[in-house]
């Protein structure tokens, strides 16, 4: 990962551990389903992607929901709509 | 004869060298005489017995360590009675066996000094009163009693199984499931490996993903169990085709921003609460023999808590909310929920629950009726499954419902009517 | 906008139970000038748990004050400054000590009120230590917060889990009336978090800490852990406790606890006072007065043996209840016999 690929990865595991608290994110590898490793409901999860769209300023269209399934999935989506994070 | 046991001579202590003896077998001790000499992290110290005594065995060669409580030698009181343990060995094995309730530490002191502390399990029942005789009352909860009463159950035909022999509600139930088994319609399709156990509340299928939902199941279990003792319930289950509903969904959330979002279990409680109102017989609760329709309608919801267990506050007013006022009313409950916030009338308020363990992957729900209310609905996971629609073959997203209801207030043509009406509100909101 | 901006969810930082204590101290005194904080080694040494550590250097010796070994003497300084228009925080050591303030908490700053015919409030909060597990022993480990309540004219508070530890003194201060807070010895290492800003908290009402069907656990205290220690211990044999967190026990939130009980039709009562006359006596006579009809057994209780507490490491755990004693209930309470 470049850098600033990394800042992208510990502001999203901030950003998760805001939602799971509890959730070993250790275990989470780069390609792990988000929601079922840390078992995250629906409503966890809308209030997951509101805070990943307000932080790093993008907007997240409805048929893009089905992108943000792993930790590489949603830094790969960050880079490609925000060219500041490319 | 008793244990003479290495004592605890320091608050860590945990083993004890025995250095040397300074008794054998056959000595008598005077209370107070040193019996030997014990090295600690302290240095050596002389033990001295705290009852007149004689030494029957030693069973530690000097200089060898054992852990503090460890028998070291056998010896009897002098006294001539068979005493259970003297002072010098009152520390027990080790603190947590004590803790545990193994308690077998009794402080003896000199005879005639009663003892202070009791060799018995930390919280004791009154002990049971002696053989019942015609005479005497009959053991029963007050519990059991009333719904004895209720459901006009001849006491003397219970067994109670509660402790001493006490007749407890499980006891009436099982009086009562027995009686009305035949009237309650069970919907036979339970596949074993995605629905919840129905057989007994210990056994619980560890075939699940992980920790969260083991311990959700078993919550259902056991509490199925219990209200399937408490209450006769008949089950139904019905496929609801959610294509439109889902297209319908898409559509409305592409065009709001990502904070304004509607979740399909919004849409769920809606469908729900609208077909309640056609179907009110489902929305209330018995009591005293009798269906009490509220005209309220407060859906209770299920909210699993972070460290375990289940909440089920209530949205108050469902069917009067829309669909924006729903969401904002699910996120407050669930926020506070989990943040343990939450007022006691929304603990008490519901008049229907309805829990949703789709987005875990169970299938088919089958629920737990919650006392005093009569009814409660189960959304499964959604699932492509092939569909036939005019004629045609197709793969459409499935869900499926189940209704749980209380017998005694309802049948199954009542429920049969609210699943109709729920699938029609739910393929309603796709036309304007 | 490149920041990470500040999300919507409240902030929470780690704490320990003592430096949420010592976080609403600084709270208090910072809001309102008329707090100030006095007792054995409150301010010189930092509090002899530790609690007021700094806040000499922060707030000053007309603040924080120390006072000589006098119970009775302090204890009734700080009604008369209660009286007189301050807000006092008395810190009386532990309960244990207390006793020599016996006669000021009852006789004067509980009855004044009512003396007066309502012209006297005494707006006083005495904070304690209490409890035993640290083999300090007989003279020194008692739990007597349940004597306290019995007390009418003052507020008994127990806070347990760190929101209550934080936000329950501001809480007390506001009281026009006098408030006793007890904190558990054994809670002052325990970590947590807390939101900032802190949340009020309510000084009313018990709190649901766990949900559950078949039996219901009514603790407070450092007994509320155990309480949940043996609640998950039951969920194993498939039995859902649901656990109650006091919080006050004086005013008793009878409601929450006969709503619990009327749902699970059962109770144990974990106490870390002696039975006989103790708040789990009280608890269990009002379920049976309100609740009768919904008991499917017998209410019970788990508390102190009734000894003076032992020295003896092993001694003492066997003395004070344990979480393998409230499994061992439950499960009489809730299995089939035969």
């Amino acid at each position: 990962m470049n850098s600033s690929e990394e800042k992208i990865h510990s502001t999203v595991i901030i950003l998760l551990h805001k939602i799971a608290p509890e959730a070993d994110l250790n275990k989470l590898l780069n390609h792990s389903d988000i929601r079922q490793t840390l078992g995250i409901d629906s409503f966890d999860f809308l209030n997951f992607t509101i805070s990943i769209s307000d932080t790093f300023n993008i907007s997240i269209p409805e048929d893009d929901y089905g992108k943000l399934v792993s930790l590489a999935d949603i830094i790969q989506y960050i880079k490609n709509q925000n060219p500041q994070f490319s | 004869m008793a244990d003479f046991c290495m004592p605890s001579l320091g608050a860590d202590m945990k083993t004890g060298i025995l250095v040397e003896w300074h008794v054998q077998p056959g000595d008598r001790l005077k209370r107070g005489d040193i019996i030997a000499d014990v090295e600690t992290d302290k240095g050596i110290m002389e033990v001295e017995v705290f009852e007149d005594c004689i030494i029957d065995e030693i069973l530690t060669q000097p200089n060898t360590e054992v852990p503090v409580g460890t028998t070291i030698a056998k010896l009897h009181s002098a006294i001539g009675q068979e005493s259970s343990a003297t002072s010098a060995q009152m520390i027990v094995q080790n603190g947590q066996q004590a803790a545990q309730g193994t308690k077998e530490l009794v402080l003896e002191t000199q005879p005639g000094v009663p003892s202070t502390l009791e060799s018995q399990p930390i919280a004791s029942i009154p002990p049971p009163s002696a053989e019942p005789s015609e005479s005497q009352r009959l053991k029963i909860s007050p519990l059991a009693r009333k719904l004895a009463a209720e459901l006009s159950i001849d006491l003397n035909q219970v067994k109670g199984t509660g402790y001493a022999g006490a007749i407890q509600a499980q006891d009436i139930q099982a009086v009562a499931l027995a009686r009305t088994q035949k009237q309650a319609q069970i919907s036979p399709e339970v596949e074993p490996a995605e629905a919840v156990a129905i057989a007994s509340p210990a056994t619980v299928q560890p075939q699940l993903r992980t920790e969260f939902q083991t311990r959700m199941r078993r919550a259902i279990a056991t509490a199925m169990s219990r209200s399937n003792r408490d209450i006769p319930h008949y089950y139904l289950e019905t496929q609801i085709d959610m294509s439109r509903p889902l297209q319908w969904l898409a559509k409305e959330n592409q065009m709001r921003s990502l904070k304004d979002r509607i979740l399909l279990i919004v849409l769920l409680l809606k469908a729900t609460a609208t077909a309640l109102t056609d179907v009110p017989e489902l929305n209330g609760y018995w009591l005293n023999d009798n269906l009490q329709v509220e005209e309220a309608i407060h859906i209770g919801f299920a909210i699993s808590l972070r460290q375990g267990g289940l909440v089920t506050p209530a949205i108050h007013h469902a069917d009067l909310k829309n669909l924006d006022e729903l969401m904002m009313t699910m996120r407050d409950l669930i926020e506070r929920t989990r943040g343990g916030k939450l007022r006691s009338s929304e603990l008490t308020d519901s008049t229907v629950t309805v829990t949703s363990l789709g987005e875990l992957g169970v299938q088919k729900v089958f629920g737990v009726i919650y006392p005093p209310q009569v009814a409660l609905i189960g959304f499964g996971k959604i699932t492509e499954q092939p569909w036939a629609d005019q004629g045609m073959l197709d793969i459409r997203p499935i869900l499926s419902v189940t209704l749980a209801g209380d017998h005694r207030a309802t049948d199954g043509i009542v429920g049969t009517r609210f699943l109709q009406r729920l699938d029609f509100h739910l393929q309603a909101i796709a036309q304007p | 906008m490149n920041s990470v901006t500040q999300d919507t969810a409240p902030q929470t930082i780690q704490l320990t139970y003592r430096e949420a204590i010592r976080a609403a101290l600084r709270e208090a005194l910072q809001k309102d000038d008329r707090v100030f904080l006095m007792g054995e080694d409150v301010g010189r040494y930092g509090g002899a748990f530790g609690v007021s550590k700094g806040l000499l250097q922060e707030f000053g010796s007309d603040r924080i004050m120390d006072t000589p070994l006098c119970e009775s003497g302090f204890t009734g300084a700080g009604i008369g400054a209660a009286l007189g228009g301050m807000r006092p925080i008395v810190e009386v050591m532990t309960v244990n000590f207390s006793l020599l303030a016996a006669d000021q908490i009852l006789n004067t700053a509980a009855t004044y009120l009512h003396m007066s015919g309502g012209l006297f409030n005494v707006p006083l909060v005495i904070r304690m230590g209490t409890g035993g597990g640290k083999q300090l022993a007989a003279q020194h480990s008692r739990s007597l917060e349940g004597w306290y309540a019995h007390i009418p004219g003052i507020k008994v508070l127990t806070p347990a889990v760190l929101e209550d530890a934080r936000g329950m003194l501001w809480a007390a201060l506001e009281d026009p009336d006098p408030v006793l807070i007890f904190e558990n010895t054994l809670l002052y290492t325990m970590q947590g978090e807390v939101s900032v800003p802190a949340q009020p908290v309510d000084i009313r009402y018990a709190k649901i800490r766990r949900a559950g069907n078949d039996v219901t656990l009514i603790s407070y205290g450092a007994s509320l852990f155990k309480a949940l220690e043996a609640a998950e211990t039951l969920a194993q044999s498939g039995i859902e406790a649901e656990v109650i967190d006091l919080r006050t026990l004086r005013p008793l939130d009878e409601a929450t606890v006969l709503a619990s009980v009327c749902k699970t039709h059962r109770a144990v009562i974990i106490d870390e006072g002696w039975r006989s006359g103790s708040i789990a006596a009280e608890i269990s006579a009002r379920i049976m007065e309100h609740g009768f009809y919904d008991l499917d057994a017998p209410v019970e209780r788990i508390c102190a043996e009734e000894v003076p507490m032992p020295y003896a490491y092993h001694l003492e755990q066997a003395a004070l209840p344990q979480p393998a004693a409230i499994v061992q209930a439950v499960q009489r309470m809730v299995t089939r016999h035969g």
